[in-house]
């Protein structure tokens, strides 16, 4: 069994990219072995800021000849299914095919014999298919090249059993090609000249050497626990964040993390300026102290060993953070000296959208609709959502927020409580744009629930009234997170709106019937159930949508449940059978039964339980007990599985019974499609 | 050449280190532009087969930064040096780092970061990719490779290296307001801040900018440089044509700052302005200068 590590260096990968190329670049590697017919035990890809690696364990260093046979078209088929088959199986011409008698027919068959040989062969092919196809987010050409690649190559390690394959990457254009060798080059700034490496671990073992940890956990556990021992001597403790930790491993081969401090003159700047400089612009982990408060200490992250211990990165480093944050006091400073009322004429001035006119004309139809929103949402005091809504976009003209616009609404929050506005009103500024995504905190407070569905609702009416709906790929205004938002705000808040008032155009509310089934099905609702309740249709409050939905599945969990649905599944075949024979059969049976002809025991029990129990499933339904309608219907089981025992429906003899009794199976359908379309439940 | 203790000093530093690469060392374009990316020596020659190795200051002008010499990061007119090196060299990463070495920047002691940076210009219809380079945090240089100018994707690969004069010195001289950057030596007889050549300038400029600019007058500029940029385009002449061309982005950016182009049209603006790139790059496409180069030199490099 034999190794083949593949190594590709390049100049700086955004770090974005790496693991996701990583992952790429192992899947078109086994795939590559696999079409070739080569097992493997492992394979694993690890990325560093200048370098793709990858090592397959427990290849063959040969593989044996095999053969395939393809069973082609008939003898005498079409012309074009012979072409189609002789392409298939890289054939020529039917002469290279034989002719073999199956017992069914003679049939064109094709042998294909796969040659074996050594695996050393087959894995340039594999490199090549790799330069050609991983699907880099973003690919350049340089120099006098045509090659793609995320950034400039510069050497190439592919080692298989040992030896260095024979072969090269391309550059085109005027360029030499890369040959494939066994050297690389370790950290940019910790080692000199060219190291050769002999297999995996020899090439793990000698990075290390050179100042490069290649696996980006490793690098992500020495980032965690350097910080950590930083943070515990200072007695602060590390903010976790995963997403910044993945983004750092990537920005440094050989990680040394690094305690900062931040000028104090700074810390009664908000919390959320300070992180998201420190954090977004400058990729430092936070810390806070135990009361949970921001801490005046960071972890920057160098990718070097400083001769003096670090003294002038960190030096360099909070230097850089004291220039940033001073901007930032600027503002605070200067941004508290103006009313957030007094904001408001300068968004007249900012274009929210060419189509959509100001940002002060979209404030005047939150502060309308948020009013109207408002009714719904028992608590909310008129006073406050208009106040609130009609201040919530002021901040986006403050200093502080044309220089960090990730702390819009954050700021105007600060602003309102600064000018002891009521706590209602600051907090509702502060939670329009929440929820931000799946994971984000959501309003809960009246006076922020209105604003926040205000400021989303307004969205997708004024996109939808020009136009600009999402596509497939598209959607520059964020409308599905607006929706998202909405329905999260309104499900999570039990909020009662009938949507559909606020709606101009009908597709809008198909729009949230869509984004509603993904959410619910994410949530492990059962797909089948999502679409017998929307299949109602008109449904246009999304708490009763929901209770329906809730009721639905977990009576489809019992066994009354289940059964019913055998009965109704009979009942449904029956007709819609019928009604395929008979197109005007179902006009013909949509009214209720005669009593009078209802001979059988078994037919009258089964219209006084449909009786029965659309007296219950009525009241049910009005007082939004969905469970209580689904426990009516369950009691329809029995005299419906009594009258499949006793009752023939197509009695040949006397149309007017026939006909009597599918009205009485129609009708079992209709009273129970009243709750939900059972007809769209799979078994 | 010993570190630079001055703003000038670290211009003949850089200057003198591309000059030992082999670069041309080009004066400023004599014309008001953005970004030393709109000087002919990039935008021209990273189009076309021919190398091309050149480095120089540019003074560049954004008048909506000016902020009347009270912002002490912020500038309405600010110099940037450029190097670009076509096609780019397969160590230019190193070539660059040498730069920094030259200027007084010890790998050994600080903490240097490639952090992608693409880079984009839709008045030039260019694009590339690449990176902003950091040192202990702070940026220091934006490093792109070429791929498309004037809409037009590029036969070679020009490196380009810019390097944020002011920015970088106050990280070098540890000054927190451009201001009070040395200008020249401070031992020198008469010593001079940055404050002390260029704070009136930023004071007079900005109020230029966002008060004073005749709007009337500049409209009827950016028609006549467009126009005129056109006929010299249908003339076959693309370097007249692209200073028209400059000239008209300049203009455009003295009226956004003067408030009186409304989002919607500017976008128009912008386009109108690379339409004119566009057309001067075409036909620069077409002169002499960008067919393979047959002298001996050309065929040296």
């Amino acid at each position: 069994m034999a190794e083949f590590l593949l190594e590709l260096r390049s100049e700086e990968i955004p770090a974005r990219m790496q693991t996701r190329a990583a992952d790429d670049l192992r899947r078109l590697v086994v795939d590559g072995l696999k079409d070739a017919g080569l097992d493997f035990s492992d394979a694993r890809a690890f990325a560093t800021p200048r370098r793709l690696a990858l090592v397959v364990d427990g290849l063959p260093v040969a593989r044996p000849d095999v053969s395939e046979e393809r069973r082609g078209p008939r003898v005498g088929a079409p012309e074009p299914a012979i072409q189609g088959f002789l392409k298939g199986a890289g054939l020529d011409s039917l002469d290279q095919a034989e002719k073999r008698d199956t017992g069914k027919g003679e049939f064109w068959f094709a042998v294909m014999k796969k040659k074996g040989g050594p695996t050393a062969a087959v894995l340039p092919g594999i490199i090549d298919t790799v330069m050609r196809t991983l699907p880099w987010p973003k690919s350049m050409k340089w120099s006098n090249g045509t090659r793609l690649w995320v950034r400039p190559l510069q050497s190439v390690i592919a080692l298989f059993d040992g030896n260095v394959l024979t072969g090269e990457v391309g550059l085109a254009g005027t360029m030499a090609p890369i040959r494939f060798g066994n050297t690389t080059r370790g950290h940019r700034f910790l080692s000199r000249g060219d190291i050769t490496v002999a297999g995996f671990a020899d090439y793990v073992a000698k990075l290390r050497a050179a100042h490069v940890v290649l696996d980006p956990a490793e690098r992500k556990r020495i980032i965690l626990e350097g910080a950590r021992t930083l943070t515990d001597e200072a007695q602060v403790a590390l903010k976790n964040d995963e997403g910044l930790l993945e983004e750092v491993a990537g920005l440094v081969e050989w990680p040394v993390p690094m305690l900062g401090t931040v000028d104090p003159q700074f810390m009664d700047v908000p919390p959320e300026v300070l992180t998201v400089s420190m954090k977004t612009h400058q990729r430092y982990f936070v810390t806070t102290m135990p009361n949970g408060a921001l801490a005046n200490r960071f972890v920057v992250v160098a990718n070097n060993v400083a001769r003096d211990g670090g003294k002038t990165i960190v030096e360099g480093n909070e230097r850089v953070l004291r220039s940033r944050l001073s901007d930032a006091k600027f503002f605070w400073d200067q941004d508290r000296k103006i009313t957030l009322e007094e904001r408001l004429p300068a968004l007249k001035q900012i274009i929210f959208h060419a189509s959509l006119g100001t940002q002060a004309e979209r404030v005047e139809r939150i502060v309308k609709l948020a009013g109207e929103i408002a009714k719904s949402i028992p608590g909310a005091d008129a006073a406050q959502v208009e106040q609130a809504a009609r201040l919530c976009k002021a901040d986006l003209v403050s200093g502080m927020v044309g220089e960090f616009p990730e702390v819009q609404g954050i700021m105007g929050r600060y602003y309102a409580l600064g000018e002891r506005l009521p706590a209602a009103v600051a907090e509702a500024i502060g939670d329009h744009y929440a929820p931000a995504g799946p994971n984000d905190r959501c309003p809960s407070a009246p006076v922020s629930i209105a604003v926040a569905l205000a400021d989303k609702l307004d969205a997708l009416v004024s996109f939808w009234s020009i136009g600009e709906k999402p596509t497939g790929s598209r959607d520059p205004y964020a409308l599905r997170r607006a929706a998202l938002g909405v329905i999260r705000i309104v499900t999570e808040n039990r909020v009662r709106l009938p949507l559909a008032t606020f709606f101009e155009h009908a597709d809008l509310l198909d729009f949230f019937a869509e984004r509603l089934k993904v959410q619910v099905r994410e949530k492990g609702v059962r797909h089948d159930v999502v679409d017998a309740v929307f299949a109602l249709g008109g449904e246009d409050d999304l708490v009763r949508l929901l209770a329906r939905v809730d009721a639905l599945q977990s009576f489809l969990g019992t066994e009354a449940g289940r059964n019913l649905l055998t009965a109704y599944g009979r009942a449904a075949n029956i007709v819609r059978a019928e009604e395929k024979k008979d197109k005007s059969l179902a006009a013909t049976i949509s009214g209720p039964p005669d009593v009078a002809l209802l001979e059988l025991k078994e037919e009258q029990g089964v219209a006084s339980a449909l009786e029965e129990a659309e007296r219950r499933v009525k009241p049910a339904l009005e007082t939004e007990d969905f469970a209580g309608a689904m426990q009516a219907l369950a009691r329809l089981r029995a005299p419906i599985d009594a009258f499949f025992d006793k009752v023939t429906v197509n009695v040949q003899d006397r149309p007017e019974l026939r006909l009597n009794r599918l009205k009485l199976l129609n009708q079992i359908r209709a009273t129970m499609d009243s709750v939900a379309d059972f007809s769209k439940i799979e078994g | 050449m010993s570190k630079p203790q001055c703003f000038q000093e670290l211009i003949l530093t850089l200057q003198q280190y591309w000059a030992g690469q082999g670069c041309v060392i080009l004066q400023p374009y004599d014309m008001e532009m953005g970004a030393g990316t709109f000087h002919t020596a990039t935008t021209l020659r990273a189009l076309g087969p021919n190398p091309w190795h050149a480095a120089y200051v540019q003074p560049s002008r954004r008048p909506k930064d000016g902020r009347y010499g009270d912002n002490p990061m912020r500038l309405q007119h600010y110099y940037q040096f450029q190097a670009i090196l076509k096609p780019s060299p397969t160590d230019i990463l190193e070539r660059y780092l040498g730069s920094l070495e030259a200027i007084g920047i010890d790998t050994t002691l600080h903490d240097i970061r490639f952090v992608e940076d693409d880079w984009e210009s839709p008045t030039l219809g260019a694009w590339g990719l690449g990176w902003e380079v950091w040192c202990d945090g702070s940026e220091i240089s934006q490093f792109t490779y070429f791929q498309q100018v004037g809409g037009i994707e590029v036969e070679a690969v020009s490196g380009e290296i810019t390097y944020g004069l002011e920015r970088l010195a106050m990280y070098l001289f540890d000054k927190t307001s451009i201001y009070d950057l040395p200008f020249n030596r401070p031992d020198s007889d008469v010593p001079l801040t940055y404050g002390d050549v260029f704070l009136q300038n930023e004071r007079e400029q900005s109020a230029y900018n966002f008060e004073h600019a005749d709007t009337e007058m500049l409209f009827r500029h950016f028609a006549d440089a467009e126009r005129e940029c056109s006929r010299m385009v249908e003339r076959g002449l693309p370097l007249p044509a692209y200073e028209q061309c400059i000239k008209a982005s300049h203009t455009f950016n003295l009226l956004d700052a003067r408030g009186v182009i409304s989002v919607t049209e500017r976008q128009s603006y912008i386009l109108r302005v690379r339409t004119l790139a566009k057309a001067c790059c075409e036909t620069w496409l077409e002169t002499e200068a960008t067919k393979p180069a047959t002298s001996a030199a050309g065929r040296a490099a």
